[in-house]
């Protein structure tokens, strides 16, 4: 088995006192479509903060392969990430977005960097909107913009945060498409983190479950296995929409 | 013992149109009696949100009479109607007697009534509350004074990072984003300009007008220049500008980088491998320090104009004369030393938006509370520098 592209070690997060997550231990294989699910305030998105590097852990390790630790700053972008709400610059049009890193990392002359962000925005379908603010494009569309900002510096890995969160079935049904799309085609290793049960088992090929009560990982493994195999109460409940009785 | 049944005998006869028409709102019936070991309560009618206040009342004597008894029965058997916020009193009422020891439950019912009395959680068993005990005024102090802890580590923090940063733009001056700058000026500088004229010409001519009719007396006159255009050149012009800046500008910054905050604009720049400090706070700090000067000059030369205008209007100072007088009491360096003070002004002003801005959590809430909060800290940083300029060019006799 090859080397993981990340692997978490003992990694427990939370703020202050408060922990969220109490020694996790994960790996990500290079060319998974990696899901981290769970109930609202299990610490999932918190957790996806920490693998950026925007979010410093209580205590455990995180090694992606070929950077070590998650770093930012100070240094061409080595990976992607779209926020749950696209968090696109509103002061800029939707190519200076995309063509934002390109921008202040190459010495490419504006026409070439105007090239790349036009394939970009086509290859998330966004042909014609770069002149556009972000204030003029719908949630799925912004998403889509997010996506293409993400993939500018042409990263092996991408982080996605409620990709399809606060979209119509339809949107949220062309995102997953995009999504496996670019892991197929380009070969990208996705960590994504959602509770939509159907983007879950469209797109995930491994995914882990936190648990707010026990602060663990309660399942891994791929999401279909899961759904149809597992005896765990909470993930049962999660995989058949069951209401927790009160 | 039957009460409150007018209605329903009123209604027998004429039905609910009737009393209506009366003014009437139609009663509901709550019929207590003991039983061996505790109270049942009879409901009967419609208890809908227009008899929430009388139900209240009922709860509430009920609770003080229940102190003691082992349980409580309210049966539903004759209850036409119950909506949500009346069934939530009288789950209420279940709950506290709960809290208290008190056996309470809830009986009868048509299969509507006991919907309602399932959905509003009727039957569960109540979750045992938290009580949130209010802090005593040590404790309140104990927190106000983590919390300006934490706010001056916070300001140290960003100071901190401006130094580094401020160091690592002078080896790599390409890192700053120098788009900003120039964007900055436009906005803190030329869309400024008219209201910087306007309220400084103001100035000039409120405080001409208000020391003329005192040196008049005197017959100094000639003075009212001397006065103004010292004040406007040293004192007011840097202020008053420092001060339509800080309401128009740095409320602006704290504003939008508060909002790029909460947005995730800010960690969306990180994740591009970008530093705030110099893509988001330098260019607006040195935006405003290179523009408030050039304000400042022409807050000064509005100032002694609207000076001017009070002189030849009300004091019959020729304008040459206004102007001989103004130039032998300006001194190069009042204009130096007033153009000095706007530039630290605006940096001040700047940095203390922007670090409110980038400290910013919590939303749209969060915005405005560090808008306002730029706002009063920038005002107050602005008089003591003011004070401290004074003091210090006045030991150092300039």
């Amino acid at each position: 088995m090859s080397e993981p592209l990340i692997r978490v070690q003992g990694l427990s997060i939370g703020w202050d006192q408060h922990v969220l997550i109490n020694e996790a231990t994960f790996d990500v294989a290079r060319g998974d479509v990696f899901v981290i699910l769970g109930e609202s305030g299990c610490g999932k998105s918190t957790l996806l903060r920490s693998l950026i590097g925007l979010e410093p852990p209580l205590g455990g390790s995180i090694d992606i392969q070929g950077i070590g630790s998650p770093r930012l700053e100070g240094a061409a972008p080595e990976y992607g990430v779209m926020f749950q709400s696209g968090a696109l610059f509103s002061s800029m049009t939707v190519g200076e977005n995309v063509g934002f890193a390109l921008q202040e990392w190459t010495s490419l002359p504006t026409e070439a960097v105007s090239a790349i962000v036009k394939a970009k925005l086509a290859l998330v379908g966004l042909e014609g909107t770069g002149d556009k603010l972000p204030a003029e494009l719908s949630g799925g569309m912004k998403k889509r913009a997010a996506i293409a900002r993400a993939m500018a510096f042409e990263p092996s890995l991408i982080f996605l945060d409620e990709p399809s969160a606060g979209l119509d079935p339809v949107s949220a049904a062309e995102l997953d498409e995009l999504i496996l799309a670019l892991n197929r085609g380009l070969g990208l290793t996705v960590v994504m983190v959602t509770h939509e049960l159907e983007s879950i088992l469209k797109v995930g090929t491994t995914c882990i479950m936190l648990d707010k009560d026990s602060k663990t990982i309660v399942a891994s493994g791929d999401p279909r296995q899961l759904k149809a195999e597992s005896t765990n109460q909470k993930v049962r409940q999660f995989f058949n929409r069951e209401a927790r009785v009160r | 013992m039957l009460e409150n049944t007018s209605w329903r005998a009123a209604s027998e006869v004429f039905g609910d149109r009737i009393s209506l028409v009366a003014g009437l709102v139609p009663e509901f019936s709550w019929r207590s009696s003991d039983i061996a070991d505790g109270v049942r309560v009879d409901l009967g009618g419609q208890i809908t949100i227009d008899q929430a206040p009388a139900l209240w009342k009922r709860v509430s004597v009920l609770l003080e009479q229940a102190a003691g008894k082992q349980r409580v029965q309210i049966d539903n058997d004759g209850v036409d109607v119950i909506d949500g916020a009346c069934m939530a009193l009288l789950v209420h009422l279940r709950n506290e007697l709960k809290a208290r020891k008190v056996h309470c439950e809830f009986t009868g019912g048509s299969p509507a009534v006991r919907r309602i009395v399932e959905l509003y959680g009727g039957r569960r068993r109540p979750r045992v509350r938290r009580v949130r005990r209010a802090k005593n005024a040590v404790e309140q102090v104990g927190q106000a004074t983590v919390n300006v802890f934490d706010e001056v580590v916070s300001i140290l923090d960003f100071l901190g990072e401006l130094v580094v940063s401020a160091w690592a733009l002078l080896t790599h001056p390409k890192r700053m984003n120098w788009r900003d700058v120039a964007l900055t000026m436009e906005r803190a500088g030329a869309d400024a300009t008219p209201i910087v004229l306007l309220i400084n010409l103001l100035i000039g001519f409120v405080m001409a007008y208000q020391s003329a009719l005192q040196l008049e007396q005197f017959g100094a006159n000639i003075y009212v220049a001397d006065l103004v255009g010292v004040s406007m050149t040293r004192e007011l012009g840097p202020l008053m500008t420092a001060i339509i800046l800080c309401g128009r500008t740095g409320a602006a910054f704290a504003a939008e980088l508060g909002t790029m905050k909460v947005s995730e604009e800010v960690d969306a720049l990180r994740t591009l491998g970008l530093l705030p400090m110099p893509h988001l706070v330098m260019p607006r700090v040195l935006g405003m320090m290179l523009v408030a000067p050039l304000l400042t000059f022409l807050a000064g030369g509005v100032g002694i104009l609207g000076g001017l205008l009070v002189g030849n209007t009300m004091l019959d100072i020729t304008p040459k004369a206004y102007w001989i007088e103004t130039l032998s009491a300006v001194k190069p360096w009042d204009i130096w030393s007033g153009a000095l003070k706007s530039v630290v002004f605006a940096g001040a002003i700047a940095l203390i938006a922007c670090q409110q801005g980038l400290a910013t959590s919590g939303g749209a809430e969060g915005v405005g509370r560090r808008t306002t909060s730029a706002v009063v800290s920038i005002l107050f940083t602005l008089i003591l520098l003011d004070a401290v300029f004074t003091v210090v060019f006045g030991v150092l006799g300039l």
